[in-house]
């Protein structure tokens, strides 16, 4: 699976989300960075997370109109695979590749701790790793997670199942509506999420949870 | 030109911030306070001279940019 990483100024967890998924993959992904008009011909393309413009004007939105994202665009219309994980998952809302906002934690600290996620769709190219409801732990580090949307387009994401993951067992680190942790775009080839599968993915991070997703996309492509 | 964007925060929209001004308000002392909603200036110098013309440009600039009509309210004043 070939994969790309999309750098902005201010990313920070660019090199994690590299060692993923070559761990995941085998295959070492292209970084991009974020002036480049074109990205490669790749088959997943990933935002990071990080802090994007010193999150400037609101988390994510100077990022959303770099040129890059332009081909991100294009190329997730296309039907490419696209994961925003934190700061990229902002990065797609603001971009309008994804429904809704994220907005200051509802606490108003940053959260920095392990979370639990409810897998609330598996059939997706995304979570297929996993069964439908199962648990599995991820941790969080955000200060801009709280998930917001208007109640017409929250009926929607939930009527057509694009809720990918849930914050569960009690442990929504910041007030996001209906616990909603990870959504989809309608055709399903764009997920957004606040928590950090790349930091669980080998023995040492102390858990391999988060290697489903990777799995998944790598199985979906496979197909 | 002159032009000021004053972003706000749309009504049902959760404020945090805002609550956290309006309870440290309270903590020192102000009564009568029945809400505080935090939001956003934005000044801009424009070439442009016609304020139609600005305020339609600023507008543009508000729906790309400047707002996030998901969450946000923009108000256009022109500043002369």
């Amino acid at each position: 699976m070939r994969s790309a990483v999309v750098l902005f100024p201010g990313s920070n967890r660019d090199h994690d989300m590299v060692k993923a998924l070559h761990s995941v993959t085998g295959v070492l992904p292209t970084v991009v960075w974020h002036q480049d008009t074109t990205l490669p011909d790749v088959d997943l393309i990933v935002l990071p997370g990080g802090f994007s413009y010193g999150d400037y004007l609101r988390c994510g939105a100077i990022a959303a109109r770099s040129p890059a994202m332009l081909d991100v665009a294009k190329k997730a219309k296309a039907g490419v695979r696209v994961l925003g994980v934190c700061n990229g998952f902002q990065i797609l809302t603001e971009a309008g590749l994804l429904p809704g906002a994220l907005m200051r934690n509802a606490n108003l600290r940053f959260v920095c701790k392990e979370v639990k996620l409810e897998v609330t769709n598996n059939d997706t190219d995304f979570t297929r790793a996993y069964a439908k409801g199962q648990i599995v732990r991820c941790p969080v580090a955000h200060h801009d997670g709280n998930y917001f949307a208007d109640p017409e387009t929250l009926a929607r994401l939930e009527g057509e199942n694009r809720v990918a993951f849930r914050y569960a067992e009690g442990t929504n680190p910041n007030g996001s509506i209906n616990d909603i942790a990870g959504i989809l775009n309608e055709a399903g080839n764009v997920l957004g999420m606040m928590p950090h599968p790349e930091n669980l993915i080998e023995a040492l991070h102390g858990g391999l949870d988060g290697r489903g997703i990777f799995e998944s996309v790598v199985t979906a492509l496979a197909a | 030109m002159k032009v000021r964007v004053t972003i706000t925060l749309k009504a049902g929209v959760l404020d945090p911030q805002g609550k956290a001004i309006e309870g440290a308000l309270r903590g020192l002392g102000f009564a009568g306070i029945d809400g505080a909603r935090q939001g956003k200036i934005i000044d801009l110098a424009l070439a442009e001279t016609n304020p139609d013309k600005a305020r339609a440009t600023v507008a543009d600039m508000c729906e790309k940019l400047l707002a996030n009509t998901v969450i946000e309210n923009y108000d256009i004043a022109i500043l002369g």
